[in-house]
């Protein structure tokens, strides 16, 4: 789960990471009132959005006056911001962020992540900061340091220290450039989070060592245990139909297709996805069920994929193992009926209770067309879903 | 042989008697896997489907000797009851749960470090369909009736994609020595590498299928050590060819992060390590059987 920049500074901030002045606005008379109450004469205006590179964007805006705030505070609020992450669509813009300008003297690079291989928390740095460092290992990977830290034991001042060095810091601000490293990942640590990026972190002209930028990312299996995070969730920088999903238990990922996928469990519904695309056609989703899916998930289920209006034929793939073929047929022939559905539709059903699923589908009478194999349904949505588009 | 689960392995159920637990403890009693007993804290000395109930895993192993478990504990206890298991002497450990916070495995995998290696169990999972020893034994969630004996080994990350792997060998007549799901997870018990050394070690097996996905270095590893250390052929598919970058497809792990972590450069790289590719999902099946048949 991602949060927003002023969201994790507030976090960092109690983990004695030095940061600048800042407060947050949802109005344009807000952000005016924020930049009055920090001292200074320039100030920040930033977009808060879940995104990365939103400086390119022109999500984040140098202000020397309070009416210049007051313009590029008019001209974010309430506008969709498109970066590289967010997708063509963009990502609605209900926040700002006000922070006091900052000299800045040097930028470094500074994050903390889950390594899947090593199994272990790494610790990232680069004397190179303020650039993307997915372009900088793929252009300079000998720039970029990492420290594996060993879950029992923690983060060693030892460790803290390399980094500190191998970031060009001055010796006059390593015991600072300490601090801020371990109060990151004692908070990685105590909030399980996934991912803490500070970048840039800056050397000010004053010497002081500040997080101009913040990016936390939590493990959703941890909320449970982290209410406090799990309250900072933004529902307005998630595709609504991916919060539709998840509150029926389902894992929907929309996409740009036009036809419709409702398979169970996740590697089956890639492999469909994929059969799909090799028979000519382009998937608009990827949907698992899951386990156990009875009539009502599978009607809502339903519901969801054929609430995106590209949708020109879908199906249904299910390989029943807990589930049952028969309970999901009924499933499905409920959904059919219910929603009054328009596009054609093609089930394969395969594993347990196979046989009375297939009898149930033939049963209801509606224009529902079957296929034994995954090669056999593939070829036969792309069929449908070209003829439907001939139609119109 | 098989591997890690055979007719004789002494099974136990961690969270035996939850509902999920007895549901699958019958499913697996049924198909003929000799469980002995199950684990469940404070309900110590009763009888559940006929079995005997132990308050910690050590007992079970003492009392009836108990070789491998598999863990339905919810997510927030898993990582805890994994632990016990290896505490406890158990050689092998399925963990079914889906949900064990990230860090919490970063946990278990350091405890499991601390065993020395002849001593240290070994475990699949989490978030996966289980393992399964055709004719002899299950220790999952699968039907086990799509499942016919044989000489092919698969590992896989899914479970029903191993599911629809099985169902097409069958189609073809041919069967598995041991199907063994190592879950979706970022952080997991096993690899398809260390899953296809045992393959590699057990006689009865001929042919390694290996079933992956999108996100991390894992198949490509494992690709790696098939050229190295392997004198059976591997066949592999990978899932995941319309995922785009950054998004996660149902399965934590299954999100392409870093350059090399797409399917179609899974693909490349394994082609080049001499990896027979599946050229579509439904072709699986006809795969192995064109290798098979060169043997």
């Amino acid at each position: 789960m991602d949060i927003h920049e002023y969201q994790a500074k507030e976090i960092l901030a109690e983990y004695s990471i030095k940061l600048a002045e800042g407060g947050l606005a949802h109005t344009v008379e807000e952000a005016v009132q924020r930049s009055r109450e920090i001292d200074g004469n320039v100030w920040v205006v930033k977009a808060q959005i879940h995104s990365g590179a939103r400086g390119k964007a022109g999500g984040v805006k140098v202000c020397r006056t309070h009416e210049e705030i007051e313009v590029a505070a008019e001209s974010l609020l309430g506008k969709k911001l498109v970066t590289h992450q967010t997708g063509p669509a963009g990502k609605l813009c209900s926040r700002l962020y006000i922070e006091a300008g900052t000299e800045i003297a040097r930028e470094v690079y500074l994050a903390f992540m889950i390594d899947r291989s090593h199994e272990r928390i790494v610790m990232v740095g680069s004397a190179q900061g303020g650039m993307d460092i997915e372009t900088l290992a793929a252009t300079n990977p000998d720039a970029i340091k990492k420290i594996h830290i060993e879950p029992a034991v923690g983060l060693q001042d030892f460790q803290a220290r390399t980094m500190a060095f191998a970031l060009g810091l001055e010796d006059a601000l390593l015991n600072h450039a300490v601090r801020t490293i371990r109060g990151c990942y004692r908070a990685m640590r105590d909030l399980d989070a996934n991912i803490l990026e500070i970048n840039p972190l800056v050397v000010t002209r004053n010497n002081e060592l500040i997080a101009l930028d913040a990016k936390m990312s939590f493990d959703e299996n941890a909320l449970f245990r982290r209410h406090r995070i799990s309250e900072l969730r933004d529902n307005s920088q998630i595709d609504p139909r991916e919060i539709a999903a998840a509150e029926a238990g389902l894992s929907y990922v929309g996409l740009d297709g036009d036809i419709g996928c409702m398979i169970n469990g996740a590697g089956l519904a890639m492999a469909t996805m994929d059969m799909i695309k090799l028979a000519g056609g382009e998937p608009a989703n990827f949907l698992d069920v899951g386990g156990g899916a009875s009539a009502e998930r599978t009607e809502k289920a339903f519901r969801l994929v054929l609430a995106d209006s590209n949708v020109k034929a879908m199906l249904v793939n299910i390989f029943a193992g807990i589930n049952r073929c028969d309970w999901i047929a009924e499933g499905v022939v409920q959904a059919v009926r219910n929603i009054g559905m328009t596009v054609p539709l093609v089930v394969r059903l395969s594993g347990t209770n196979v046989e009375e699923g297939r009898r149930i589908i033939a049963d209801s009478g509606l224009p529902i067309i079957t296929a034994e194999t995954l090669a056999d349904a593939a070829e036969k949505v792309v069929h449908a879903r070209n003829q439907a588009a001939a139609a119109v | 042989m098989a591997i890690l689960i055979n007719e004789q392995t002494r099974i136990i159920i961690q969270g035996f008697t939850g509902r999920i637990g007895t549901f699958h403890a019958q499913e697996m009693i049924d198909y003929g896997t000799n469980v002995v007993g199950g684990v469940t804290p404070g309900k110590g000395g009763q009888k559940h489907l006929g079995l005997p109930v132990f308050n910690t895993v050590r007992e079970a192993v003492e009392q009836v000797g108990a070789e491998a478990s598999i863990v339905f504990v919810p997510p927030a206890f898993a990582a805890d009851s994994i632990m016990e298991a290896a505490d406890a002497g158990i050689k092998y450990c399925v963990s079914i749960t889906d949900g064990i916070p990230t860090q919490d495995m970063m946990t278990v995998k350091n405890f499991l470090r601390l065993f020395p290696e002849r001593n240290r169990m070994m475990l699949t999972g989490p978030n996966c369909s289980g393992t399964i020893s055709p004719g002899r034994a299950m220790l999952g969630i699968m039907p086990g009736h799509i499942y016919s004996r044989g000489v092919v080994g698969v590992v896989g990350r899914s479970g029903t994609l191993g599911y629809e792997a099985a169902d097409q060998m069958r189609r073809l007549n041919i069967g598995i020595s041991t199907s063994v799901g190592i879950g979706g997870d970022p952080i997991i018990g096993s690899s398809h590498r260390d899953v296809l050394q045992k393959l590699e070690e057990d006689p009865e097996t001929k042919v390694t299928l290996m079933i992956g996905e999108i996100g991390g270095p894992m198949e490509v590893e494992a690709g790696l050590f098939a050229k190295e250390n392997m004198s059976k052929p591997l066949v592999a598919y990978i899932a995941g060819l319309t995922a785009p970058p950054g998004r996660r497809m149902g399965h934590a792990g299954a999100i392409i992060s870093s350059a090399g972590e797409s399917a179609a450069e899974k693909v490349e790289r394994l082609k080049e390590l001499g990896v027979t590719i599946c050229p579509t999902p439904s072709l699986m099946g006809e795969t192995v059987a064109k290798v098979l048949a060169g043997l």
